[in-house]
């Protein structure tokens, strides 16, 4: 069971959190000038990386943050996060 | 014969008192102290069970957790246990114990026919079997079944309780033989400071390990006294917690590790103890190897170490005459300090040329002859071993030189060597390399914070392990230490030279020989995954402890490739099996999952109505009087709405407060329709959708202030839409001022529906004006209702003038009583969850059955909702050319033509009424027998079906009536079945 570093609380097991998919996907700011691709690769295109992969987790039981975490997904590392924007 | 097989002295039971069990109905006495297997060897019982698949029969192998013949069903009723390894079940007075896989009984075995049709049976004889006609395989599994398999499961439920313990330690240790209590003695001293925690479990109900099995000086004492004095001072130190009979059976990710602790614990007898450590110390031992000859597996061919540990934890002989198997150093002593007891050793057969020095000198001592270069060549006796032929190997090891010589003995010590028990380095993904001296694996870079000492790490030697297990917890700490354990490196013959047809096992449990494992190399099995799966070698409860090592080896010789080549199987958690029972704990029954009631539940409950689940919500369905029928009483409810007056609890809607500068422009864009307009104190009917387009919720939400609005979800996505705005807030919306919090468990809320819900009311309120003209339909008031503060909405989920009265969650008896009370000259009828599914399908109205997430706005005619002027979640994805083709499934209404008639539930909607394969149009989603058009309705989703209403189609269910099969001609309608315009809603 992982632990996990929310910002507010500090690390926590992995049962009070839910996993919230790629952290790197953004929601175009208006969506009506993107192209069909463009909205497609948004809604369904993950990447599904062996190793390093920013993705969301939220603090359900705990203190609703939704946060990114940097984790190797191979070994269930948590990497430091190495450039908050991305 | 009553424990003919005990020594006089020595062992660690306790003597004086003696305990009474029984074994396949025969009382037996040990003492207290003993395992189920030491006190059966005690008294000469050499049969415990039968193979899983030929049925052979089969004794006692080993000591611990390793035991791969020896499982027992243990227990009475609900307290059964089955596949208990009888090396690890302690005896106490009144147990009861019976072998498993036998019938009618294990002497008498009507399975043991499977020995002479072997041949049949070959490796992956299940997979071949389903190749045959799929239809054979009905009557196989059945016959199959009774025949091959381990123990029957419990018939009862289990009255035991289990615990669950967590625990945050600095160190924990897995293993309290000499390296675990060597590492615990130097953590203790190196924590003498800090005070860090330290927690030490081992498996056993005694610390010592190997220790126990034989004769050692450690510090200048007996190795037995330094455990006994190790294990006071670490009990006396309060940062140390010591747990015996308690497995370390899994390590998971980031350092936590569970553990299965046996013993009595409140009214618990097993706990489960969830670990996060700071650093990790593997001190798990070593399991011995046996060797795969021929018949190898008769009952009284045992691995040489427990012969030993038998003699020295237990004062058990395992036998009168002994022969020796052995291909090390290690066997030696059990030999010596076998005939020291007593025994009879007749010979040790050792497969080097060349034994070491040592041994060799020890045996000369003791007086037993040693056959250098010589093996066993085959076993008499079925179900207890009679003798052994020994015979000369050959200078390659495949074959035999020169004459057998039978010797009697009624017991073989075998020992192949040891393998270090990596199994805990391994689940936390550790690597293993190859040691050709070891002829095993053991471990290498390691992964988390853990290291591994002694056996475990293939330090074999005494002095070896106890500095290993003193390093690895940061040292400071001097044991000299000499012990009998010699342990030379073993010459590994992985297939000793047998005669035709003769059965070499390798594994004991699962009946695979070497000769499966041949075949199923022959057969292109070259992955040891595939031989696992394929012969089940390594499987079953002991997951191959004693086999998997030979496996891999001789698939490695079958397949000419190196050893560390073929690798192993995946260990996995966990190390030995676990109850179910161990991880539910005390997370069952009503604890299973937390049980939401509203602050109605007892009254519900008070007048006998039958309560339904929806989510983790109690609601009750209908409210039935005597001698009626639920039918009959959600037909009566139905109608007091439509004609009078009704109450319903409707509680368990999620309702989210928005509150913020930014509220109304967050509504905007989580809803299809716009809410920046909406006036203070009226609401409105939102749809949100999912990003894909498809609808996801809807509810009414209200605005109570500027900057203030209440949400309603549907009672499942309450979580889920406060998850979901709370992700696009924080990580898409930051810039937007505005907060959400769920406050559906603060609020009561019951809706008074009817022709004379305002008559109602307005006995029940002064100071909120109930008149049409002053609280119109969407409108919500603030005031009291009988006294107590409400929130008053007008709302219709009925298609009736209806008021939802919120009040104060702790309020909601009171506001209920009222509401009845004053309802009680206009004959109020309660109503519960059924009535209110009927009243909301006639009226057309959708709910979670229509919204499937496949459903977009406009396929539920919903789509003029869409405000064309703004974004929200989802309106992109509308523009999908997918969801603007024509034959997509549209919301319509099916009114059955037989007014007697029924639409089954769940049918699919066809054409024509006929047998055979035809093209579905749709199907239904939501049934009801309508009490107001006096038929059989439902709202349906059907291809086009805007452009059907009108036309005849048919719902069919083949599944409906038990499997007969129902169908319905139906007439397409538009989904609003009753008041269309609207306007008793109005009145």
């Amino acid at each position: 069971m992982l632990l996990i570093p929310c910002p507010h609380c500090g690390e926590r097991p992995e049962n009070e959190f839910s996993y919230g998919g790629d952290g790197t996907v953004e929601r175009p700011t208006d969506p009506a000038a993107v192209s069909d691709a463009d909205w497609h690769a948004y809604v369904y295109r993950r990447a599904n990386p062996k190793g390093p992969h920013v993705e969301y987790w939220y603090h359900q039981f705990g203190c609703r943050s939704w946060f990114k975490v940097r984790r190797d997904t191979h070994t269930h590392e948590i990497l430091p996060l190495e450039d908050e924007t991305s | 014969m009553s424990q003919a097989f005990r020594l006089s002295e020595g062992g660690g039971i306790d003597r004086a008192q003696l305990v009474t069990f029984t074994f396949d109905g025969r009382r037996y006495q040990g003492y207290a102290g003993d395992t189920l297997a030491s006190a059966l060897l005690a008294n000469g019982v050499r049969l415990v069970g039968r193979s899983f698949k030929y049925h052979r029969p089969r004794g006692v192998v080993g000591l611990g957790s390793e035991e791969p013949n020896a499982l027992v069903r243990v227990g009475r009723g609900g307290r059964v246990t089955p596949n208990l390894r009888a090396t690890q079940v302690p005896i106490e007075d009144g147990l009861v114990a019976e072998s498993q896989n036998r019938w009618p009984t294990l002497d008498w075995d009507l399975g043991a026919i499977n020995s002479r049709f072997a041949r049949f049976l070959p490796a992956g004889f299940y997979y071949k079997t389903f190749m045959a006609p799929a239809a054979w395989w009905m009557t196989y599994e059945k016959v199959i079944r009774r025949m091959a398999g381990l123990g029957k499961p419990p018939e009862h439920e289990d009255p035991d309780a289990y615990e669950k313990r967590h625990a945050h330690v600095d160190i924990l240790i897995a293993g309290g033989g000499p390296a675990g209590l060597a590492a615990a003695l130097a953590a203790a001293r190196n924590a003498k400071e800090t005070g860090k925690r330290i927690l030490v479990a081992d498996e056993n109900p005694a610390f010592g390990g190997s220790l126990l099995n034989g004769p050692a000086m450690i510090d200048g004492r007996p190795a037995a006294a330094w455990v006994e004095e190790t294990v006071a001072a670490l009990q006396a130190l309060p940062n140390v917690t010591l747990l015996t009979r308690a497995t370390v059976f899994g390590y998971y990710d980031h350092d936590f590790l569970t553990i299965a602790e046996h013993g009595t614990f409140g009214a618990a007898r097993q706990r489960l103890w969830k670990v996060r450590a700071k650093k990790v110390i593997l001190a798990t031992g070593a399991i011995e190897r046996p060797l795969a000859f021929a018949d190898n597996d008769r009952p009284g061919v045992m691995l040489a170490g427990a012969v030993r540990g038998y003699l020295h934890r237990y004062g058990v002989r395992c036998g009168d005459t002994m022969a020796v198997l052995t291909n090390n150093d290690a066997a030696y002593a059990c030999a010596a300090e076998a005939k020291a007891a007593g025994m009879a050793v007749a010979a040790i057969a050792d497969l080097r040329a060349e034994p070491g020095a040592d041994a060799l000198t020890l045996a000369r001592e003791a007086g037993i002859a040693v056959l250098p270069g010589h093996a066993v060549a085959g076993v008499s006796g079925t179900k207890a071993v009679q003798g052994v032929r020994l015979r000369k190997l050959n200078a390659a090891g495949d074959g035999f030189d020169g004459p057998a010589m039978r010797i009697a003995c009624d017991l073989v010590a075998v020992s192949g060597g040891w393998t270090p028990a990596v199994h805990l380095h391994s689940q936390a993904k550790g690597k293993l390399d190859w040691d050709e001296d070891l002829a095993a694996f053991r471990p290498g870079r390691r992964f988390g914070a853990n290291v591994s000492a002694g056996a475990c790490n293939g330090t074999l030697d005494l002095a070896g392990c106890l500095a290993e297990g003193a390093a690895a917890a940061g040292g400071g700490i001097d044991l000299p230490a000499t012990g009998s354990d010699l342990s030379g490196a073993p010459h590994m013959l992985w297939r000793i030279p047998a005669g035709r047809g003769a059965k070499r096992f390798v594994d004991l449990q699962n009946d695979v020989t070497t000769s499966d494992v041949a075949l199923a190399a022959r057969e292109g099995y070259r992955s040891v995954e595939h031989l696992k799966r394929y012969t089940t070698l390594g499987m079953g409860t002991d997951q191959g402890k004693t086999s998997n090592h030979h496996g891999l080896a001789l698939l490695a010789g079958a397949t000419d490739r190196a050893i560390p080549d073929v690798g192993t199987t995946t260990f996995r958690p966990p190390y030995t099996p676990v109850t179910v029972g161990l991880f539910a704990g005390r997370d069952k029954d009503a604890f299973a999952h937390p049980v939401r009631r509203t602050a109605l539940h007892d009254w519900h409950v008070a007048q006998g109505a039958p309560m339904t689940d929806a989510g983790l919500w109690k609601r009750p369905q209908a409210y039935p009087r005597p001698g009626e029928s639920l039918n009959d009483a959600i037909r009566r409810e139905v109608l007091a709405v439509r004609d009078n007056v009704g109450l319903v609890d409707v509680t368990t809607l999620g309702k989210i407060d928005i509150q913020g500068p930014d509220a109304a422009e967050l509504l905007n864009r989580m809803y299809i329709n716009a809410w920046k307009k909406l006036p203070v104190g009226k609401g409105r009917y939102g749809l949100m959708l999912r990003e894909d387009g498809m609808v996801w919720d809807d509810g009414v939400t209200m605005r109570l202030a500027e900057h203030h609005f209440l949400m309603t979800t549907t009672t499942a996505n309450a979580a889920a839409v406060l998850q979901q705005m709370e992700f696009l807030l924080q990580t898409q919306w930051p810039d937007l001022k505005v907060f959400v919090n769920s406050v559906t468990e603060h609020w009561f809320a019951a809706a008074v529906s009817g022709p004379n819900a305002r008559q109602l009311l307005n006995k029940l309120t002064t100071d909120i004006d109930m008149s049409n003209d002053a609280f119109p339909m969407m409108a919500i008031r603030q005031g009291t209702v009988a006294g107590l503060p409400a929130r008053v909405l007008r709302i219709s989920f009925s298609g009736e003038l209806s008021y939802e009265v919120n009040v104060a969650a702790d309020d909601g008896v009171a506001l209920w009583q009222a509401v009845l009370d004053a309802g009680e000259e206009l004959d109020l009828t309660v109503y519960g969850t059924e009535a209110m599914g009927v009243l909301r399908i006639e009226k057309g109205h959708v709910a979670g059955p229509e919204l499937d997430g496949r459903t977009t706005a406009d396929d539920l005619g919903l789509g003029r909702m869409v405000n064309a002027n703004k974004d929200c979640i989802g309106k992109r994805s509308l523009d999908r050319p997918g969801l603007n083709e024509t034959g997509r499934l549209q919301l319509v209404g099916l009114e059955c033509d037989d007014a007697d008639g029924r639409i089954p539930f769940g049918a699919r909607i066809v054409a024509e009424h006929k047998d055979g394969a035809q093209d579905q149009l749709g199907h239904v989603t939501s049934i009801a027998q309508s009490p107001v058009l006096e038929r059989s309705i439902a709202l349906a989703l059907v291809r086009d079906g805007r452009n059907r209403h009108g036309e005849h189609v048919y719902a069919a269910s083949p599944t409906a009536d038990g499997g007969k099969g129902a169908w319905a001609r139906v007439r397409v309608t538009g989904p609003v079945f009753f008041d269309p315009e609207g306007e008793r809603l109005h009145g």
